[in-house]
């Protein structure tokens, strides 16, 4: 049970590849159970910080960081956290579509055979499924390959396949970007039901996008060294209609990109 | 998907338009009551609608602020951007008639215990038909329905009769007496109040007819 006020945090947390800082002095706090998005320019470092929640910046072998990351009240980057374990609670979905190339049962059964599940299979990969509001398309054809699916399911597939193992985070890089008109508003859907029961950090550089789906943005920005920093974080409301920072509003209106 | 897509913003749409009727039902409540207090030099009840004309204005802006929001964050196009750009107006022109409520209330308050100068029959009967056009104006934003927006307008002459009617017998009875003037005047406040309010449903209606046809114009078939 989420007994702090936040679920993610970082204090002053600088993000380097090689010698290449890519996040300065980021301090952020994200509020369980809403829709957090982040957006910014190219190269603000939205994705970098997006993946030191779950430790996935450890699989490049040039990055480094300082200052702190906590989830809840553990250090994530502590020598006892366990980032194998770390990425059970917070799950991940990719801007491409990645199911693996077995049926579409065994994609969600997957994550519940590597997490020791004992339970009930089919009824964890049907709740799954359903939450990822695919269960009608599929429920016939469980047997069939995923990659016969098309885009937009591939993708309720990945989040299905993440949901399985009831994590308290997804972590979002571009989920839509991939997807069609149509596919992109699914997904949208999906994450403000989703919202509520599990807590949400999308990356996105569609601005309309976060407007709609998020209950609060964070911008970032590069700086004179081109490291990322956190310009202002609010309510989703605030940003778009009357942000504090002047950079911020830039942004927003389009005057830079 | 089963047809759930945007169902936050296609709820957060409908509550914009359910503010909207509360919002007019307040107005509403209000005229009525300020003409009540009028017949009845009851000065408790105006000052019950003075004191609830905060609480219109803080309704209205509450339905500004949702509206500004619904087209920051959701790039609404086509009849959902008409839908919530005549919300604004809409929610500005019910606030007005509010005002107008209000203003009654203060005319009634500011000729105290006395009876009024005469007793009021078209006063009442232009409020009730200003209400009627509020009312229907409201209606047929609701059913979309632009022969009910167009019957709105044409309502207008009526209550535009009866306050030529009120001005020409209060002048008559100024003239005849000056010492009337005073008590004359503050009527004559008030049929303006009332002939604007049923002009503000009309402006509510030409919303409308916008809203279904994306047409903006003055509909102007009144013989005044």
């Amino acid at each position: 049970m989420i007994t702090d006020e936040y679920i993610l945090s970082s204090d002053n947390l600088n993000v380097y590849y090689g010698n290449f800082q890519a996040l300065a002095n980021v301090s952020i706090k994200i509020k369980p159970n809403i829709v957090t998005a982040l957006i910014g320019p190219s190269g603000c470092g939205k994705s970098t910080l997006l993946r030191c929640f779950n430790r996935m910046n450890d699989l490049i072998p040039i990055f480094s960081l300082d200052g702190s990351i906590k989830y809840k009240s553990q250090e994530l980057y502590d020598d006892t956290t366990d980032a194998t374990n770390i990425r059970s609670q917070i799950g991940m979905v990719f801007q491409k579509p990645n199911p693996f190339p077995k049926s579409i049962y065994n994609n969600v059964a997957f994550g519940l055979k590597i997490n020791g599940y004992t339970g009930n299979y089919d009824e964890a990969i049907e709740n799954s499924l359903r939450r990822a509001a695919l269960w009608e398309e599929v429920k016939d054809r469980l047997n069939q390959t995923a990659i016969g699916l098309s885009g937009g399911q591939q993708q309720r597939l990945c989040i299905a396949r993440a949901l399985a193992v009831n994590p308290e985070v997804l972590l979002m890089d571009e989920p839509a970007s991939a997807l069609d008109p149509i596919g992109t508003l699914a997904i949208e859907e999906l994450i403000r039901e989703l919202a509520g029961s599990v807590t949400i950090v999308i990356v996105t550089h569609n601005m309309q996008q976060a407007a709609r789906v998020s209950d609060e943005t964070a911008f970032l920005m590069v700086n004179d060294n081109r490291a990322g920093y956190l310009v202002e974080h609010d309510s989703t409301d605030k940003i778009f209609t009357n942000p504090s920072e002047e950079r911020t509003e830039a942004y927003i209106t389009g005057r830079f990109s | 998907m089963e047809n759930r897509i945007r169902s936050d913003y296609t709820k957060s749409l409908q509550d914009l338009q359910d503010g909207l009727l509360i919002l007019g039902s307040m107005v509403e409540k209000a005229i009525h009551k300020s003409m009540q207090s009028l017949k009845d030099r009851d000065l408790q009840l105006a000052q019950t609608v003075i004191a609830e004309d905060d609480l219109i204005d803080q309704k209205r802006f509450e339905l500004e602020n949702s509206a500004v929001t619904l087209l920051a964050t959701q790039s609404p196009m086509a009849a959902d951007l008409r839908l919530i750009i005549s919300a604004l107006h809409i929610a500005v022109e019910l606030e007005r008639m509010g005002d107008y409520a209000e203003g009654i209330a203060r005319i009634s308050q500011t000729i105290g215990e006395q009876p009024t100068l005469k007793p009021l029959i078209d006063l009442p009967k232009m409020t009730e038909l200003a209400t009627t056009m509020l009312h229907k104006s409201l209606t047929a934003y609701t059913n979309r329905d632009k022969e009910l927006a167009i019957d709105v307008c044409k309502s207008d002459d009526a209550v535009d009769s009866l306050y030529s009617d009120v001005y020409h017998e209060l002048v008559g009875i100024m003239i005849e007496d000056p010492d009337t003037v005073q008590r004359a005047t503050y009527l004559l406040w008030v049929s303006h109040d009332v002939e604007r309010i049923a002009d503000r449903a009309t402006n509510i209606a030409e919303r409308v007819i916008y809203l279904v046809t994306g047409e903006l114009s003055e509909i102007d078939i009144s013989t005044y």
